[in-house]
């Protein structure tokens, strides 16, 4: 079994992925309230518009509008009876785009958490989560997606539980967590940790890594913390533009085109193979990454000072995988 | 290494006994903390003592160690649901002796966003810290906040979003308040992934919340300047 991704990874050292998929709606004129997955249906052209934005900046890949496509999401608009159908379309409107491209284009389906916390802290069960990932994975898998891309995932339960839904679609994937919270996922996981839970799956991922967070130091900080386990899979690099700010009722965020083509340079060195953006990155940004990238030679793997100097400071002195384990400790336990 | 003894809370003296329940709620150990509210109660301690003494004592060193990345959420969330053990029970009793209210809570995820997590741990850590929570969900429109602050006359106003599509919203909520002269009956929280401060200045709100246990400690300051208001 082969597939799109695998075959550019194996002549390639490094490919770029695509940026917002959110901020570039937005910007198309999605109101504040709609599902993004409508569109494929409502506004298709405007879904292939985003497409070509990534693949008009030269991205190696892009992700399907279908983040938020699985039942507990779609429930929300009383659309949770349409997963199938808004993902197929996701897909086929990217294979529509990426064929046309004239060169090897991924398509990625998109897949996002499902914004329940699982058993036992939470409600729902591995199996009820299987299946909702199992029907998205279909769906994606018959629109024509080359591989699935499971992204912003904060919980391992979330991420097994994925990787089983994709299995049983027999898909191929790429699966990155969400480091936004003192260096680990708001669940407490740690880069190390993601390397280990992604080997120990049976059927792991093509590439793993980070997509947004906070700002591009933490990611990369995050992708270090990868690249220092000595995995040899490779790591997905996909940052934010900088931060969000609030003007005149819109928001944008502060990254530059020539920051985020820092990021991407930074990206590569600390051994990101999979370099791309999140949200708040727009063509323009893309253009300079990929500008970047080509330009500029690989070098050493950055220090947490030289990624400071570059593109301002972390959101945490310390991201748990400091010498010494778990600093700061927790308080003493009631039973051995 | 005395670990492996079973600690048996009825031989505890009250202030072994308080501080065995901070680390029992510190695991989320739901039962013991259940077992160590009726034995305070047996002991003849009031429903408020216990509330604000052991339970909301433990609860606040959980926020510190979250707020401090020690703890991550699903530690906070098996806390809050010992906690919520305890205050089952205490609940009755506390509306029976009339016990001093510490703060209401109207708490919602904005319109458009369908986000829960944060918004739940907010809730939960608010619950924790004895304030009175009233949860509208997710996806509320303007008119959901409005009915909500008419029938439950809350204190504070919590809005979440985790998009960067859907957290201008929260600045038509309070835009609404302003127009209807209600803005300054409330103290307007917001949080939420995507935020900072500047946003939460920018929108009107009274305060950016960076996590829940940020909220709680936030909550409680605007709770004090608002009695203190009150009694100047």
């Amino acid at each position: 079994m082969t597939n799109a991704l695998t075959r550019l990874l194996e002549t390639r050292d490094w490919l770029l992925a695509d940026g917002a998929t959110g901020t570039n709606l937005f910007n198309m004129g999605l109101m504040s309230g709609d599902a993004p997955e409508l569109w494929n249906v409502d506004e298709p052209e405007k879904i292939k518009a985003l497409y070509r934005i990534a693949v008009d900046a030269g991205s190696d890949l892009f992700l399907t509008n279908s983040f938020g496509g699985n039942a507990s999401r779609l429930k929300l608009h009383n659309a949770e009876k349409r997963v199938r159908e808004l993902n197929r379309i996701a897909a086929e409107l990217g294979r529509e785009v990426a064929d046309a491209s004239g060169r090897t284009v991924v398509v990625a389906g998109s897949v996002g958490p499902t914004g329940e916390i699982m058993q036992p802290v939470g409600s729902l069960s591995h199996e009820s989560a299987v299946e909702m990932f199992h029907e998205q994975a279909e769906g994606l898998k018959e629109g024509g997606a080359d591989v699935l891309w499971l992204e912003t995932i904060s919980a391992p339960e979330e991420f097994r539980a994925a990787a089983e839904g994709f299995a049983l679609a027999g898909m191929p994937w790429c699966g990155t967590m969400s480091f936004d919270t003192a260096g680990r996922t708001m669940m407490g996981v740690t880069s190390a940790d993601l390397v280990k839970l992604v080997e120990d799956l049976p059927n792991p991922p093509i590439g793993f890594g980070a997509n947004c967070g906070v700002g591009a130091s933490d990611l990369l900080r995050t992708v270090l913390g990868f690249s220092a386990q000595g995995t040899e899979r490779p790591i997905i690099s996909k940052g934010n533009a900088g931060i969000p700010k609030y003007e005149d009722g819109h928001i944008h965020y502060d990254g530059t085109p020539p920051l985020m083509a820092e990021y991407a340079v930074m990206a590569r060195d600390a051994g990101a193979t999979i370099i791309g953006g999140c949200c708040g990155t727009k063509g323009e940004h893309l253009v300079a990454m990929k500008e970047a990238l080509e330009t500029r030679e690989k070098s050493d793997r950055p220090s947490l000072e030289k990624i400071t100097e570059a593109l301002g400071g972390f959101s945490s002195a310390q991201d748990g995988t400091e010498e010494g384990g778990d600093a700061p400790k927790r308080r003493r336990r009631r039973r051995g | 290494m005395s670990d492996e003894e079973e600690i048996i809370l009825s031989e505890l003296n009250d202030e072994e006994l308080v501080d065995q329940m901070f680390d029992d709620l510190y695991d989320g150990l739901k039962e013991e903390i259940e077992e160590g509210v009726n034995i305070l109660l047996e002991r003849g301690w009031s429903p408020y003592r216990i509330l604000t003494e052991a339970l909301v004592g433990g609860m606040t060193i959980v926020g510190h160690d979250f707020r401090d990345g020690i703890l991550f959420v699903p530690e906070v969330l098996l806390a809050a649901n010992a906690m919520k053990g305890g205050m089952a029970i205490l609940k009755p009793l506390l509306v029976e002796t009339g016990a001093p209210r510490v703060g209401k809570m109207v708490i919602g995820t904005v319109k458009g966003d369908i986000h829960d997590i944060g918004k739940n741990l907010v809730g939960m850590m608010m619950e924790g810290a004895g304030f009175e929570v009233v949860d509208l969900g997710i996806n509320n429109a303007v008119e959901s906040y409005l009915d909500a602050l008419e029938s439950e006359q809350p204190d504070i106003l919590g809005m979440s979003a985790l998009l960067t599509t859907t957290m201008p919203y929260m600045k038509v909520v309070i835009d609404t308040l302003v127009e209807k002269g209600l803005r300054d009956d409330y103290i307007v929280l917001v949080g939420g992934a995507p935020l900072n401060e500047e946003f939460g200045k920018a929108i009107g709100a009274d305060a950016y919340c960076r996590d829940a246990a940020v909220a709680v400690e936030t909550a409680k300051e605007f709770m004090g300047r608002k009695h203190n208001a009150l009694s100047a």
